[in-house]
C-alpha cells in the first residue's frame, strides 16, 4: 500500500498534476453536513409543536425541550449530536444511515408525545399539530438517509429493498397509534373511511388517465413515426393542449361535457357529466398525452439507423420491425413518459376536488375553505407520499429495462 | 447467381445509379468498389429491394426479383452491414435465428443451425450464445453479423462496408476467414467497400463504380494491368499496382526448378510477400516448400504487368 514513510520523496517529485490530493490540507469536515447540521439546528430552535385550543384559531408554538417537560432536553442533546455527526466525513456510510434514522424516529416519537402530553384527556377540540420545527428536522433527517442511501451505490434489488423497508417503517409508526393525538392523525381518526374511499378515487384518477393516455397515445405516437408528414400538426395541438392552465380546463370542460350529457343519447349513462370524476379524468388524460406521444416518437426515432436497417434487409415486414426491434427498444424512453405522467397525474389529481372529482383533492379544499391546516395536510401529506413513490419505483423500472451501455466498435 | 440488367434508380432528377448491367456467377464473390457517393451502396440495396429501382431487372437464380414481395425475397438473400446491426436487446443466439425463425423452422432446428454457425465463425456455443451483443468485442459482434446473414443458408450474401469498423489486423483476418467460408458454403457474395486493397483480396471480379456509371467490371488482374478510365487508375492508386498485383498470385504458380539456400516458403506464400523476403534479406532466390525456387527476376517480370 502507499506507505508514506518508506517512499517519502515520490509524492513531492511528481509533477504536480499528478501528484495525489493532500488529505490533510482538505476541510476536515463535510460540506454537506454543514448544510444538514445548519437546517437541523434551526428545526431545533423552532417550534416542534403548536397547541391550538381549537382547529382553526391560531395556536401557541413549543420547543422540544418545552414540548416534552422531562425528557425533552436529553431528546434534542441527542438530535443535536447526531446533526454534529454529519460534519465527520470519515464516518462509514451504514452509521451515517443508522444515525439519521434515528433522528428521524427521534423527531416523529418526540412529536407523538408531545402531541399526547399537550392535549388533555378527553379533549376532542383542541389540536396538537406539527410545526415549523418538527418539518425542518424531518426534512433534514430524510436528506440525511437519502444522501448516505445513494451514496452506497445500492444495486436494484437493494433499492427495491430498501423502498419496501421504508414504507413498511411509515406504515408501522402511523399503526402504532404514536402520533394519534396529533392533529393530522385526529382530523384521519374522523374521517377514516372517507379517507379510504379518497385514496382509491385518488388512485383511479391518476391510473385511469395514465392508462386512457397509453391506450390513445400509444398508437398516435407511432402512427405518427410512421407518418412523419403528420408530426408538426399532431405535436403542435397537444402542445397547445397542455399549455391551457388546469383550473382553465376545468373550467371549460365543465360546459362541453355539461351539454354533451344533456344532449348526446346514451352519453350520461356511459357517466359523461358536467363535474364529477369524469371531467377530472379527461382532463389529466389531456394532460398525459403529450408525454406519451412524444416519448414514444423519440424512443422509436432514436432506434440505432443499423438496427433498423438489418432488420429490414433480413427480412421482418414493417410491423415486425416495429413489434421485434423498435418498440422493445424504445421501452425505456417510454417507460419515462410513464414515470413523468404519473408523478405529474398525481399531483394535478388534485385540483379534481374542486369539480367534484373526488380524491385528496377534496380534504385540502375543504381544509382551504374552513382555514383548517390538518384538514389540508390530510390530503396534501399522502399525495406528496403517492407521487415519491411512484418517482422511485418507475426510476427503478425505467433503469431495469434500459438498453445497457458497452462495446460499440 | 445475380444477374442485373440496366439498372437504374433515379430520385426527383437526380440519377444515383445508371443503366448498370452485371452478373455475379454462382459461388463467386464481386466486389463494388467506389468513392462515397458513386452509388455502389444503392446499387447494393436494389437487389434486395431496401431499393427499389427506377427500371431494370434483377434476376437471383432464375427468380426475378421484382415478382416476390420484398420480405420474402429478403429472407432468401442474406445482408451484413457495417455496425453489424446486432438487435440489442436480443442474445446472439436469438439474433442468429432471426431469420430461421421468420421461414417457421422448427426450434430443434434452429437451434442446431446456432450451433452449427457458432462453431463456423469460431464462437464456443456454450460461451457465447447467451450473452448479449453488447458484451462481445467488435470482431466478434461482426462474426455474429454475418453468421446472422447466413443463418437460413441463402444462396446469395450481400455485405455493405461489414469490415468497416475493424481495426486493420482483425479486418485482414475477418476477410480471410470469410473468404475460406465462402469457399466451403458455395454462397454468391456481392460485397461494397471503398478499399480496393478488401476487393483486390476478396473479389473474384471487381466492379467500379463513379458518379453512378458502372466503368470497368473484370478480374482484379485484369482491373489492375488494364484499368479502364483514369478514374479506375486513379483508385488503385500507381504506387500500389505492382505490390497489388503481386498480392494476387501464390508463389507456386511462378515456381522454377531448382535450388536455393535459406528457409523454404510455403507454396501459398503471395508474391508480394515472397518480393518482401528477398528485398529484405537481399536475396535474389528463395527456396519453395517441395521443392523449387522463386527468382526475383521472376517476381520482377510479374510486377510489370504480366498478366498470368
Amino acid at each position: 500500500m502507499n506507505d508514506p514513510v518508506r517512499s517519502p520523496d515520490i509524492t513531492t517529485s511528481l509533477p504536480p498534476q499528478i501528484r495525489p490530493p493532500k488529505t490533510r490540507s482538505q476541510p476536515g469536515f463535510s460540506r454537506t453536513g454543514l448544510l444538514f447540521l445548519a437546517l437541523g439546528v434551526a428545526g431545533l430552535c423552532l417550534p416542534l409543536v403548536q397547541f391550538k385550543a381549537n382547529r382553526i384559531v391560531l395556536g401557541e408554538g413549543f420547543l422540544l425541550p418545552a414540548a416534552l417537560p422531562d425528557v425533552g432536553w436529553a431528546i434534542a442533546l441527542l438530535l443535536a449530536l447526531i446533526l454534529g455527526t454529519a460534519l465527520w466525513q470519515r464516518l462509514p456510510l451504514m452509521p451515517r444511515l443508522g444515525l439519521a434514522l434515528l433522528g428521524l424516529a427521534g423527531t416523529v416519537l418526540a412529536l407523538g408525545f408531545a402531541a399526547k402530553g399537550l392535549v388533555p384527556q378527553g379533549n376532542t377540540i383542541a389540536r396538537a399539530a406539527p410545526a415549523a420545527g418538527f418539518w425542518l428536522l424531518c426534512l433534514t433527517f430524510a436528506l440525511m438517509a437519502a444522501d448516505a442511501l445513494s451514496r452506497m451505490g445500492l444495486s436494484r434489488p437493494a433499492r427495491w429493498l430498501a423502498l419496501g423497508l421504508s414504507l413498511a417503517l411509515i406504515a408501522l409508526c402511523l399503526g402504532s397509534g404514536v402520533l394519534d393525538q396529533t392533529s393530522v392523525m385526529v382530523e384521519y381518526a374522523a374521517r377514516a373511511d372517507l379517507f379510504r374511499r379518497s385514496l382509491g378515487q385518488h388512485l383511479t384518477l391518476a391510473f385511469g388517465s395514465l392508462a386512457m393516455a397509453l391506450v390513445v397515445g400509444l398508437p398516435i405516437g407511432i402512427a405518427i413515426f410512421l407518418t412523419p408528414a403528420l408530426r408538426r400538426g399532431v405535436l403542435g395541438a397537444l402542445n397547445l393542449l397542455q399549455t391551457i392552465p388546469s383550473l382553465a380546463l376545468f373550467g371549460i370542460m365543465i360546459p362541453i361535457f355539461g351539454w354533451i350529457a344533456a344532449n348526446v343519447p346514451g352519453a350520461a349513462q356511459i357517466g359523461v357529466a358536467g363535474i364529477g370524476i369524469f371531467p377530472a379524468l379527461m382532463a389529466l388524460f389531456f394532460y398525459a398525452l403529450l408525454p406519451v406521444v412524444s416519448n414514444t416518437l423519440v424512443g422509436l426515432t432514436a432506434v440505432d439507423p443499423a438496427v433498423r436497417d438489418a432488420a429490414f434487409g433480413l427480412g421482418l415486414t414493417r410491423r415486425q420491425v416495429l413489434l421485434q426491434a423498435e418498440l422493445p427498444l424504445a421501452l425505456s424512453v417510454i417507460l419515462a413518459a410513464v414515470r413523468i405522467v404519473l408523478v405529474q397525474n398525481i399531483g394535478l389529481a388534485v385540483i379534481a376536488g374542486l369539480i367534484g372529482g373526488g380524491g385528496f383533492g377534496s380534504f385540502v379544499f375543504q381544509g382551504l375553505n374552513q382555514t383548517a391546516m390538518d384538514l389540508i395536510l390530510l390530503g396534501a401529506l399522502p399525495t406528496i407520499m403517492l407521487a415519491l413513490v411512484a418517482g422511485v419505483a418507475l426510476d427503478l423500472l425505467v433503469e431495469a429495462v434500459s438498453p445497457k451501455k458497452g462495446n460499440q466498435t | 447467381m445475380i444477374r442485373i440488367q440496366n439498372l437504374t434508380k433515379t430520385y426527383d432528377r437526380n440519377t444515383v445509379v445508371n443503366d448498370v448491367s452485371l452478373t455475379v456467377d454462382q459461388g463467386q464473390i464481386a466486389a463494388l468498389v467506389g468513392t462515397s457517393g458513386s452509388g455502389k451502396t444503392t446499387l447494393l440495396r436494389m437487389i434486395n429491394r431496401l431499393v427499389e429501382p427506377t427500371s431494370g431487372q434483377i434476376h437471383i437464380g432464375e427468380t426475378d426479383a421484382a415478382t416476390i414481395p420484398p420480405h420474402l425475397l429478403r429472407r432468401r438473400i442474406g445482408y451484413a452491414i457495417q455496425g453489424h446491426g446486432l438487435f440489442p436487446h436480443y442474445t446472439v443466439g436469438q439474433n442468429i435465428a432471426i431469420v430461421p425463425q421468420l421461414l417457421g423452422w422448427k426450434p430443434a432446428e434452429i437451434a442446431a443451425r446456432v450451433e452449427e454457425l457458432l462453431h463456423l465463425f469460431q464462437l464456443d456455443p456454450g460461451q457465447f450464445r447467451d450473452r448479449m451483443p453488447h458484451q462481445l468485442s467488435g470482431g466478434q459482434q461482426q462474426r455474429v453479423g454475418v453468421a446472422r446473414a447466413l443463418a437460413a443458408r441463402p444462396e446469395v450474401l450481400l455485405m455493405d462496408e461489414p469490415f468497416g469498423a475493424l481495426d486493420p489486423v482483425i479486418r485482414a483476418r475477418a476477410q480471410a476467414d470469410l473468404r475460406e467460408i465462402q469457399r466451403r458454403l458455395g454462397t454468391t457474395l456481392v460485397i461494397v467497400t471503398h478499399d480496393m486493397e478488401e476487393a483486390v483480396t476478396l473479389g473474384d471480379r471487381i466492379a467500379v463504380m463513379d458518379k453512378g456509371v458502372l466503368l470497368q467490371y473484370g478480374p482484379p488482374a485484369e482491373i489492375l494491368t488494364r484499368p479502364a478510365a483514369p478514374f479506375v487508375e486513379a483508385l488503385i492508386g500507381k504506387s500500389e499496382r505492382p505490390f497489388r498485383l503481386l498480392s494476387l498470385t501464390p508463389i507456386a504458380d511462378i515456381a522454377e526448378p531448382g535450388s536455393a539456400e535459406g528457409p523454404a516458403l510455403p507454396p501459398e506464400t503471395s508474391l508480394r510477400d515472397a518480393l518482401a523476403e528477398c528485398l529484405w534479406n537481399g536475396r535474389d532466390r528463395l527456396a519453395v516448400e517441395g521443392g523449387g525456387v522463386v527468382t526475383l527476376a521472376a517476381l520482377q517480370a510479374r510486377a510489370e504487368g504480366a498478366v498470368r
